[in-house]
């Protein structure tokens, strides 16, 4: 029997890769895959949860987390669509369209 | 063999994740989160939830992978020389100390509570499915529908987004 601090540990090691993807890579569209990573941690938790402590409750959280993400995607996609168009680029450091 | 499986989808997923933020090139980014999706289903399918499996592998791998390598392939990017942030160096080190303190302190608990109405007897009787199905067109039908109105909204947002701008030069010789 796996204890719960594994999949716990499993998902706290997954979320800081994420996390420090979001704030080290220059890449915009890497740094959302590093979002769906951090996502990813999150149901890990949420489902392990779910099975240890014998409740439906964290595995519907977790799907509503996965149209979630689907939802990040496709705006986040749209997004650099967009400013790749008018900037060739999609380094996070030359976004400045927004700044004042 | 339970704790074989676990560990080997524990740390090829692991394993992945680093890879998707370390890689140069971002197609190999996008195809080691591909192995990175496929191994977290795996631990879904040790946690009993073999409904997560299947969402997992249809819209992660399915839709929402896809949709990033189409993206990526649309724009034909050139890899830059620096693909790290410049202080990076200065975030990895307390972001290494944070990880291990938090893991500290859950390798160190003992995570019991008070237990809900699906032990995994009942859920395995019928199937996850089964016992998805019910509880989310019972207790959670509110939070389903808002979700489907989030993923409208989704839609019509990405289409105004990406939509090509309209020519307006046309319009002002007119005017």
């Amino acid at each position: 029997m796996i204890p719960l601090s594994a999949y716990t540990a499993v998902s706290a090691v997954l979320f800081m890769t994420g996390l420090l993807g979001v704030l080290v890579r220059r890449n915009f569209i890497i740094v959302l895959m590093s979002v769906e990573i951090m996502m990813n941690a999150a149901n890990i938790n949420l489902v392990a949860f779910s099975h240890y402590l014998e409740s439906m409750a964290g595995q519907l959280v977790a799907l509503f987390i996965i149209a979630i993400a689907a939802g990040e995607a496709a705006v986040g996609l749209a997004i650099i669509i967009v400013v790749f168009r008018g900037k060739i680029s999609t380094n996070v450091d030359e976004m400045n369209l927004l700044k004042w | 063999m339970v704790g074989m499986f676990f560990a080997y989808f524990a740390l090829v997923s692991i394993a992945a994740g680093v890879l998707t933020v370390t890689l140069r090139h971002p197609v190999h980014c996008a195809l080691s989160l591909l192995v990175l999706l496929m191994h977290v289903s795996g631990l879904f399918i040790l946690l009993n939830a073999e409904f997560l499996w299947a969402v997992q592998v249809i819209v992660y791998v399915g839709a929402i992978l896809v949709l990033y390598l189409f993206v990526l392939m649309l724009m034909n990017l050139k890899t830059d020389e620096r693909y790290f942030h410049s202080s990076a160096l200065y975030i990895v080190g307390p972001a290494g100390m944070g990880t291990g303190y938090v893991l500290y302190l859950l390798l160190g608990s003992p995570f019991d509570g008070v237990k809900g109405d699906a032990p995994a007897a009942a859920v395995l009787q019928d199937g996850d499915t089964y016992a998805v199905g019910i509880k989310m067109f019972s207790d959670h039908l509110l939070q389903f529908e808002i979700v489907g109105i989030f993923l409208l909204g989704a839609i019509i947002g990405a289409i105004v987004l990406a939509k090509a701008p309209k020519p307006l030069d046309t319009e002002r010789e007119r005017l």
